[in-house]
């Protein structure tokens, strides 16, 4: 069955059982201020998406690479370049569509159909095999962040791979 | 991994005033880790928004997560609600 950790190789499926995740507490809670068809949305993925003329995410940084990339809005999908260093899961669908984990046509339909109100001009990518979350947690979210409040981002779409 | 740390990227937009929902993969992370609003669907990972070249399939996890956002009802998380595929 999918939902639990049953996909993944035993030695994975150990570090996993053994992982203390990060608990959330307390946990913030912000309202939609106004109608979805009047909100700004982004896009935040994990999917370790970049840009062709972006640097890739460094696989040699221990605990993982906790930067993100700015990918703008009228990006091409298929151009997108998938960087994800896990094996543990199958790259290929992505590879495929990458709306299959960075929705951006889909979103921007939501637009035209009224759905939302607007997609923002950038989204955020990241490289979502952090096993240290410590500096994204203190140094890089809080600034990645800033960027969308100041495009007076209403709401955000977050997709793990 | 990627379960958690769009989680806590959704931690830190809901403190700065933004609203977020976060698909999960892993039913038992987000019970730990505890976002906001989560929508659990039951893929294998790698497709969070079910199957690649299929807009009406993507379109409508993306629906179940919108809706959980904008559910009136809801006035403080953790919120994890189940998503049901429509049947191939």
């Amino acid at each position: 069955m999918m939902g639990d950790t049953s996909e993944f190789s035993l030695t994975i499926r150990l570090f996993l059982k053994a992982y203390q995740w990060r608990k959330i507490d307390p946990v913030p809670w912000t309202p939609l201020k106004k109608p979805l068809s009047q909100s700004k949305l982004a896009l935040v993925s994990s999917a370790g998406f970049v840009l062709p003329d972006q640097p890739h995410f460094d696989e040699s940084i221990k605990g993982g690479d906790p930067s993100f990339r700015e990918i703008p809005s009228g990006v091409e999908v298929k151009t997108l370049v998938e960087t994800h260093r896990s094996e543990s899961f199958d790259h290929t669908g992505l590879q495929k569509d990458p709306n299959v984990g960075f929705p951006i046509d889909r979103v921007r339909e939501l637009a035209v159909s009224g759905r939302i109100g607007a997609v923002n001009h950038r989204h955020l990518s990241c490289m979502g095999s952090i096993t240290a979350p410590g500096r994204l947690i203190h140094n890089t979210a809080p600034p990645a962040v800033r960027l969308l409040v100041e495009d007076q981002v209403d709401a955000a779409l977050l997709v793990p791979v | 991994m990627c379960n958690q740390t769009v989680c806590l990227v959704a931690a830190e937009l809901e403190r700065q005033g933004i609203s977020t929902i976060v698909i999960q993969l892993l039913r038992s992370v987000a019970e730990k880790v505890r976002p906001p609003r989560a929508l659990f669907v039951p893929f294998k990972h790698g497709y969070p928004l079910d199957i690649p070249g299929d807009p009406s399939r993507q379109k409508a996890v993306i629906e179940a997560a919108l809706q959980l956002l904008e559910d009136p009802s809801l006035t403080a998380g953790p919120v994890l609600r189940d998503y049901t595929p429509p049947k191939k």
